[in-house]
């Protein structure tokens, strides 16, 4: 490719690209051709996309059909995987799920080569910007070309208007109009905390530096059972580029630095890609499109610690230290990365900036809430039907978000709570179904926006033995440097180990409420101070199931083993004595060919009979 | 300190990691990345070499390689087992597949087994949540994993 060494050269080269691209949707007498496009992320990969893309590249060649196979990020629809998009020439694009082999065979006779109509697909309305914000519906600005656009083509990107703002805010604009354009838009942090980001940006531009800014990208994206950043980069790793040249504009740095987790693969190979390619066509690195400005951005790997998403500790690790938080302020905005004032923002956060320089600030905080504007990215997951990633104008009510987009409940089960915000938030359940989400109104109900994970849960899952699970979590990944985090959530897990195994005392409920606050207020960084929050937020939603646990040592949700009772059922039991003979404690007893029975007071609950067992006659109950 | 037991001409590759990363101390935990790549793990006499050659205290070293959970100080197996403990999979019965794996190979988590084949280890959410449960044995990722599914799985490893 040619080098971009002028602002003309890109609105040249964008042109050429976006009629080429035309001329392949036309209809196949004038040139167009058939696209199939194939959801290459992390878990389209798992599920076999890879083969599938290969046999669509092989099986089309073979039949002389003229196409265009293309790899792209996540289309969203993980419960469908492999997911693959076709467009007949002159036609709609098409989306099918769970392609595997033998449905791709398929697609290519029947859909393909015979023009039969199509089966089994999804539908997408809704999936692009522009256009109107709809109730139950997604409405895309960080996920516009995750899933529409080869990641690992730069060429894609700057037909789908790529690095046109950075074009802009070079040629156009000076820095802090930028920041201003920011600011108005009221974007805040996608990250967790929610500060706003041009006040952020300001802060930086402000701040005295000895040698040079930087401009950090947090891609550590811990928190367990969120993939909104991980999609991103693998779908669209060149908007967060443009989006870090653009704050290194505004806030006077050249360079940029970003901080992946190392579990991330396919991520960073797609991002060393990206910054390859931006570099190799001066769109990064020095003289960008000729007009004088330099960024450069390297990556640096986190390596498994949950805290070092917090920004402190993010750039002690950078600095090659243990992820250890320091004390705020001052903040990195002021005094980060070398001492020098470092600008962190999340992976989110920058893939909106593109798109909002463009359309403006005005257009942008039209969406959303009074205070929450723009839409955000969440990771469906759990006990749902279409686990995925959606992206939803703020406010919209978690019942669209559960039910009309997500699908509902997977098997015919009731919906119980969502946890939001990971092992920081809490949940939310029946009673807030139809509050709309905004960080405000999730903080007003004990749980946070977080970074974005939603996970769903179904009665089956004891709230107790939930709780208790973040809190391993979170020892597991305290750093240890306060007490308050390491020594208090040590013990909140104990008392809920102790809960769910029906070893419980009555006094334990208000020793879990009273150690959860000592432990909020006295904590160092935000893991301690926000670890607390799945326990509070499920002792006051589900205080009944607290309660028996502890007082009728009883698990409604029947999930807490030690709680359980195993009971023969005489209608099944036919007396066979296998059971008796398994069992390691002799609890159980009958004679031959009469119906056993189990004696709980002596029952250790191993489960050896119910596995033994041929005629399903031993449950727990 | 440890007489360095490590073959030679790794010692040399290592000592060349560390010149290409300008010997920079805050290049330590990209440092540790490659030396994991080219060993399997980081026992002490990788960690000793690893702070001579880029001075400072081994001390530190070990406080970095102990802290991460990246960094490993015995050796996997030779099929490394990893159970995604995650939310998203814990939700949908991911202990009950450790459980299984557990008992099918008889090792705990962290330990590898005595012949070297398997070692056991859990996640932290790999992102592949609409997957759940999901393991992963070597670069090979297992979707949607039942109980029932572990004898099978490791068959194909005997
Ligand atoms: C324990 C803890 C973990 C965090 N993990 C992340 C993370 O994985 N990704 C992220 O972007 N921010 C994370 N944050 C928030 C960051 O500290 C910081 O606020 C954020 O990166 C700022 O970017 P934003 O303003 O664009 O959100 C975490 C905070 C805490 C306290």
């Amino acid at each position: 490719m040619d080098l971009i060494n002028s602002p003309e050269k890109l609105q040249q080269l964008k042109t050429t690209l976006v009629n080429q691209k035309k001329a392949k949707l036309k209809l196949e007498h004038e040139g167009g051709r058939i696209q199939v496009k194939v959801s290459m992320s992390t878990c389209g990969i798992a599920s076999g996309a890879g083969e599938v893309k290969d046999f669509f590249e092989e099986k089309l060649d073979l039949e002389n059909i003229n196409a265009d196979i293309v790899s792209t990020g996540c289309m969203g629809y993980c419960y469908a995987e492999p997911t693959v998009e076709i467009t007949l020439p002159g036609g709609e694009p098409v989306i099918f799920s769970n392609v595997d082999m033998v449905r791709a065979g398929e697609l290519v006779n029947d859909f393909i080569k015979e023009r039969k109509s199509a089966v089994n697909t999804i539908p997408h309305k809704s999936r692009k910007p522009g256009g109107a914000v709809e109730k139950g519906k997604q409405y895309r600005i960080a996920l516009r070309n995750c899933g529409f656009i080869n990641p690992e083509d730069i060429r894609e990107y700057i037909a789908a208007e790529g690095y046109d703002a950075l074009r802009m805010a070079l040629t156009e604009m000076t820095p802090d109009e930028v920041i201003e354009v920011v600011k108005k838009s009221g974007l805040r942090g996608r990250g967790g905390g929610g500060f706003p980001t041009g006040l952020k940006w300001e802060l930086s531009a402000k701040a005295e530096c000895r040698n040079e800014k930087f401009v950090v990208c947090n891609a550590d994206e811990g928190d367990p059972g969120a993939f909104m950043d991980r999609s991103l980069l693998e779908g669209d790793p060149h908007s967060i580029l443009e989006a870090m040249a653009l704050c290194g504009y505004s806030i006077g740095s050249n360079k940029g630095v970003i901080y992946i987790r190392a579990e991330y693969p396919l991520a960073i190979e797609r991002l060393k890609t990206a910054i390859t390619q931006a570099k190799e066509t001066q769109l990064l690195g020095s003289d960008i499109m000729g007009t004088g400005f330099n960024f450069d951005i390297e990556i640096r790997y986190g390596a498994g610690a949950f805290v070092c998403g917090e920004e402190t500790a993010l750039i002690h690790s950078m600095e090659g230290l243990r992820g250890e938080p320091g004390v705020k302020p001052p903040f990195p905005a002021e005094k980060g990365y070398k001492g020098e004032p470092t600008n962190v923002n999340n992976v989110e956060t920058f893939a909106n900036i593109p798109l909002i320089l463009l359309m403006g600030a005005e257009w942008f905080s039209k969406i959303g809430t009074e205070k929450s504007k723009g839409t955000k990215v969440f990771a469906l997951a759990g006990k749902i039907n279409n686990v995925g990633l959606i992206e939803v104008p703020m406010g919209m009510t978690l019942r669209e978000v559960v039910f009309d987009i997500g699908g509902g409940i997977r098997g015919d089960r009731q919906f119980k709570a969502v946890q939001t915000g990971g092992p920081s938030g809490g949940c939310l359940t029946v009673k807030h179904l139809d509050t709309p989400i905004d960080y405000e109104n999730l903080i007003e109900n004990g749980s946070m926006m977080g970074s974005g994970g939603m996970i769903v849960m179904d009665e089956d899952d004891c709230m107790v033995a939930v709780a208790r699970f973040y809190l391993d979590f979170t020892v597991e990944e305290s750093c240890g440097k306060c007490a308050p985090c390491r020594i208090g959530n040590k013990r909140l897990y104990e008392i809920l180990d102790k809960i769910t195994l029906g070893k419980s005392v009555k006094d334990d409920l208000s020793g879990l409420r009273n150690l959860a606050s000592v432990i909020k207020e006295t904590s160092l960084c935000g893991l301690g101070q926000t670890s607390p929050n799945p326990v509070l937020s499920t002792m006051d939603n589900f205080y009944d199931e607290y309660k028996a646990h502890v007082i009728d040592g009883d698990c409604p949700a029947g999930q807490c083993r030690a709680l359980m009772r195993y009971v023969i059922d005489p209608h099944l039991c036919v007396g066979c004595t296998l059971c008796m003979r398994v069992c390691p404690v002799d609890a159980v007893s009958g004679e031959k060919k009469q119906v056993h029975s189990i004696d709980t007071s002596v029952c250790i609950k191993c489960g050896a009979c119910i596995e033994k067992c041929k005629f399903g006659a031993i449950s727990l109950q | 300190m440890a007489k360095i037991r490590i073959p030679q001409n790794k010692v040399e590759e290592l000592r060349q990691i560390c010149k290409s990363f300008n010997y920079d101390k805050n290049e330590l935990i990209n440092v540790l990345h490659s030396a994991q790549k080219l060993f399997g793990y980081l026992p002490a006499e990788v960690q000793e070499l690893v702070a001579q050659e880029l001075n400072v205290p081994l001390a530190k070293v070990y406080g970095v390689v102990s802290f991460y959970s990246f960094f490993d100080m015995v050796p996997k197996g030779k099929y490394p087992v990893s159970i995604c403990l995650g939310t998203a999979c814990y939700v949908r019965g991911a202990e009950k597949v450790l459980a299984e794996f557990k008992k099918h190979i008889g090792i705990n988590v962290g330990e590898t087994s005595a012949d070297g084949k398997f070692s056991i280890s859990c996640l932290r959410c790999v992102g592949a949540c609409g997957l759940a449960p999901v393991v992963t044995i070597g670069e090979r990722v297992y979707g949607r994993v039942a109980p029932d599914d572990v004898q099978k799985i490791l068959k194909d490893y005997y």
